[in-house]
């Protein structure tokens, strides 16, 4: 069980208030909060032990690239990864991770003629970089359909992923919460010689994940949303398919030689990492999933599995047929994602009248046009929950909206 | 909660539930023009009908919050039947109504210089909009359409 206070205690920006009152944070599937030990781990680096990574041979040197490159077993060992040293990329965020996998294994590996099997679910950043590079080598984009409740329809997806070379999908949608069955989706893809990269952007913090046991080839995620500081992400890959890949960004830090005629690239994940890297970040990052192995994924899935189902019940209970939650009804097959619209207040006017009691919410199409097209809707509200959620954070959420549609009544 | 209801005035929740000239005019010969806010999904639909230099007819179509739909509908409503001269006059006075600095909100009595608000009549009840920063692009989506199509008819 998680103890609600002692884990609360821990994050800072949960004792300010907003407007008065205390805030209510319902977006951590946008950037979630992070607590006091990863701020402090950054910190004491910055006190402690700052200097650039792999050049000096000063002692303090010694000391970041011991805490940089230890930051890869913290972060591997939380996704179950076999050979962190080698297998894990450090990037800018969960964009840049698949624009590199794209970019890179997309850019030597498709063609005319190719096939990349996305879904309908996908966020951008799981869309636009397969059309930019469609645009530049002509192959073939199929889409995974959904059903009515948000799940993925899997019914012909041997016709779907037949001739596919890759299939890119997430493992939770950041809109309708659906958990979708990874390693059902790895093993069609593998039986059909395709290779499968998974965005777990909003699985990693919210799902206990493991790479081997799922059998997927990629994984891209966000250290933002796991309790860990923005500017740095993950790019996991299985180590055979990491040394095959070409170099994405280039320049310093990933070469073995460098001549006036030619180069040869570093091996392993420093061949994608060029330029000094979020050194900083990359101790926040291990340290906020230490404190998550710590927690334990289970624990962590079970108290925000209780929490969904408590707001979904609060939520339908308070509003009925005004209320239309976007994704699976049952909490078993979602993540504390919750995307609404109620009656006929928009999304925006929703957010701003919430932030008037303090609660956020985030309004809009959440980076996933093809999605909202599909389900019919210009726009939702969504609040999504934390490890550091409550019943009361529902209990609010649902006395706020209560408010909205009195204005709007 | 009190610049909450400043912002959600009676009228433009009215505009909202019954948005006026509601639709779209054949085009052509209708001017045609799509305005997007590509943040939040916003999408405001401007056909105009000019005739010998007065905007004789405009619809507007779309989606969006009950600013960004309040406001276009406010504002065909402010600009039908005018010269296009007078139009351009309007779009003016209100995107200065709009365009005011932090520094002034924090002295709310202060009424931002230069703007005559009983010349903008209804289109007035827009500016609880100034104290909520990021709605500003809602109320504003309509008019820059608006704008937009004047431009591309020549007018």
């Amino acid at each position: 069980m998680i103890d609600e206070a002692r884990v609360r205690a821990q994050f800072p920006l949960l004792k300010r208030e907003l407007h008065g009152k205390p805030i209510v944070y319902l977006d951590s599937a946008a950037s979630s909060l992070q607590p006091q030990r990863v701020l402090d781990a950054m910190t004491n680096y910055y006190e402690h032990s700052h200097a650039n990574v792999h050049r000096g041979v000063y002692g303090t040197a010694e000391e970041a690239t011991n805490l940089y490159e230890g930051a890869r077993r913290a972060v591997g060992s939380l996704i179950g990864a076999k050979h962190s040293p080698q297998e894990i990329v450090f990037t800018k965020n969960t964009t840049e991770s698949i624009n590199l996998f794209v970019g890179s294994w997309g850019g030597a590996n498709l063609g005319p003629g190719d096939v990349v099997v996305l879904s309908i679910m996908e966020h951008h950043a799981n869309i636009v970089p397969w059309l930019v590079l469609q645009e530049r080598l002509g192959f073939e984009i199929r889409w995974i359909q959904i059903d009515a409740q948000g799940e993925l329809i899997l019914e012909d997806l041997d016709t779907v992923l037949a001739g596919a070379k890759v299939l890119s999908i997430t493992a939770m949608s950041n809109v309708l919460g659906t958990i979708n069955p990874i390693a059902e989706l790895a093993q069609a893809a593998h039986r059909h010689g395709a290779i499968i990269h998974v965005d777990g952007a909003q699985s990693v913090p919210h799902l206990s994940v493991d790479v081997v046991d799922l059998d997927i080839d990629l994984m891209s995620f966000s250290s933002h949303k796991m309790l860990g500081p923005t500017g740095i992400g993950v790019l996991w890959a299985r180590r055979e398919l990491l040394t095959s890949m070409p170099p994405f960004l280039t320049g310093g830090g990933m070469i073995l030689d460098v001549r006036t005629d030619g180069f040869i690239p570093a091996d392993g994940p420093a061949r994608f990492e060029a330029g000094t890297p979020p050194i900083a970040e990359a101790v926040g990052l291990a340290e906020a999933a230490r404190f998550l192995e710590e927690l334990g994924l289970e624990e962590v899935r079970a108290h925000e599995e209780a929490l969904t189902a408590y707001a979904l019940d609060r939520l339908f209970e308070a509003f009925g047929d005004d209320l239309v939650v976007h994704g699976p009804r049952n909490p078993d097959r979602r993540g504390g994602v919750i995307s609404f619209t109620l009656g006929d207040v928009h999304a925006h006017d929703i957010a701003q009248i919430l932030d008037s009691h303090a609660v956020c919410v985030r309004p809009g199409h959440h980076c996933a046009k093809p999605l909202m097209r599909h389900l019919g809707v210009p726009a939702t509200a969504r609040a999504s929950f934390g490890i550091y959620n409550t019943q009361a954070d529902a209990d609010a959420l649902v006395e706020a909206l209560r408010d909205a549609t009195k204005l709007f009544a | 909660m009190a610049d909450l209801e400043e912002l959600y005035r009676e009228i433009i929740l009215d505009h909202y539930r019954s948005p006026r000239n509601r639709g779209e005019l054949p085009s052509p010969p209708a001017q045609r023009t799509e305005g997007f806010n590509p943040l939040c999904g916003d999408e405001i639909v401007v056909t105009i009908e000019l005739t010998d230099g007065v905007l004789t007819d405009i619809k507007i179509a779309g989606q969006g919050c009950s600013i960004s739909q309040s406001s276009a509908s406010l504002m065909s409503a402010a600009v039908k039947g005018k010269s296009v001269e007078d139009v351009h006059a309007t779009i003016d006075t209100f995107k200065r109504l709009m365009l005011v600095h932090e520094s002034q909100l924090e002295e709310s009595d202060v009424e931002p210089e230069a703007v005559d608000l009983k010349s903008l009549g209804e289109l007035a009840a827009l500016q609880g909009v100034v104290k909520f920063p990021v709605r500003i692009k809602c109320a504003t989506l309509g008019w820059n359409t608006l704008a937009q199509a004047l431009e591309e008819a020549g007018a």
